[in-house]
């Protein structure tokens, strides 16, 4: 399964980034083979609609499921003609979450 | 002549300015503009009889879905990114869009024709001599500038026109002084009144639009701002001091020169001390 997460930095030893339009990385992740990669995200910088510029990156990339710290409205409307699941509210290093989210524990 | 009041500060006195200096020249034709579309207030004390309401639409996006081909140059052309393209859906952000009509014209197969969305209205109506005409944004509409654009468009040329701005210096700040002869700058003697005239001066200055300050409750704060205004050679027009009666009129919505003779006084010494300016 391919997961994408907000992150701080470019790592799995990074912490998730509470924000999601202006997060600083998209870590990428396949929690079948843990294979990753950190994209630098564009939108951060963006003057207005990072939240939906950022979705748009999210949804080009096919992921099946989004954990962040939380989305705005514009970003919601964005994910909800996707079929992306988006898991809200998780703080933590990328590595940890990832390892509850295969356990099944978020 | 157009003249227009402007700060860098929010709450320094623009609107007091503005609808006094308008009151105080009752024997000119005056129109007067209310730029400040996100908070217009100059109608509370100039009590207009509303005459005409204009909506204001801009141009936004519609997607045909039978004709996309989900290619997302829209959304990759779009620099205000407002649209999405999901593999099987069109999500259009309209409050986000600048009408620029460019998703349109990179869309290869003509599926984004460019359709009317409200931002908010237009008031027009007169009281006593004076034209007022104030515009007003919608709630949740963020963009300022098309509607001070169609405030703008009803400029009466043959009138003393007086333009109230929205504070700050940024993009409404400027469409609002664009083609005025003089601004006025209104500000305080506070560390955040002399820090915000900074950047409303080098605004100002860049427009190439002579300017003067006014010093609005002049006897609190500090001196730095006079030594700023000489070191730069910029001339002040008025120094207000702080009065407890004008704030009570004006906290009624009073304009405060049909109780306070000599401050009419000075607005119209002030209005030819600018037409001399101007002239220059």
């Amino acid at each position: 399964m391919k997961i994408c997460l907000t992150s701080t930095g470019n790592n799995l030893e990074s912490f998730l980034d509470p924000r999601f339009g202006r997060c600083n990385y998209f870590v990428i992740v396949d929690t079948d083979t843990m294979n990753f990669k950190a994209i630098k995200n564009d939108a951060s910088e963006a003057r207005s609609g990072a939240g939906v510029k950022a979705a748009q990156f999210v949804i080009n990339e096919g992921v099946d499921v989004l954990i962040t710290g939380d989305i705005g409205p514009n970003a919601k409307m964005s994910f909800e003609s996707s079929n992306i699941k988006i898991i809200t509210g998780i703080e933590g290093s990328i590595k940890e979450i990832i390892e509850n989210f295969k356990k099944e524990n978020i | 002549m157009i003249i227009s009041i402007a700060s860098g500060k929010g709450g320094v006195g623009k609107t007091f300015v503005s609808t006094n200096l308008a009151l105080s020249i009752e024997e000119e034709n005056v129109q007067f503009l209310d730029c400040d579309v996100e908070e217009p207030n100059a109608h509370i004390f100039l009590k207009p009889q509303i005459e005409l309401i204009e909506p204001v639409n801009v141009l936004v996006p519609e997607v045909n879905e039978n004709k996309c081909t989900y290619c997302n140059k829209c959304s990759e052309f779009c620099a205000y990114n407002a649209i999405l393209v999901s593999p099987k859906k069109i999500v259009i952000f309209p409050e986000l869009c600048h009408s620029c009509g460019g998703c349109s014209l990179v869309c290869t197969v003509n599926a984004i024709k460019e359709i009317p969305f409200k931002i908010g209205n237009i008031y027009k109506g007169k009281y006593q001599n004076i034209d007022l005409i104030y515009g007003e944004l919608d709630v949740t509409r963020p963009l300022a500038v098309p509607i001070i654009k169609e405030v703008k468009k009803r400029i009466d040329k043959e009138k003393i026109v007086i333009v109230d701005c929205p504070p700050g210096a940024s993009c409404p700040v400027i469409e609002s002084v664009k083609g005025s002869d003089f601004v006025i700058l209104v500000t305080e003697p506070t560390p955040f009144g002399l820090h915000d005239l900074k950047i409303a001066v080098d605004v100002i200055s860049g427009l190439k639009i002579p300017f003067g300050v006014i010093i609005n409750r002049s006897d609190i704060g500090n001196k730095d701002l006079w030594d700023f205004l000489e070191r730069k050679n910029i001339t002040l027009l008025l120094e207000i001091p702080f009065n407890r009666r004008i704030a009570e009129f004006y906290s009624n919505g009073i304009p405060v020169i049909s109780y306070m003779p000599n401050l009419k006084e000075k607005f119209k010494i002030l209005f030819e001390k600018i037409k001399m300016m101007v002239k220059k």
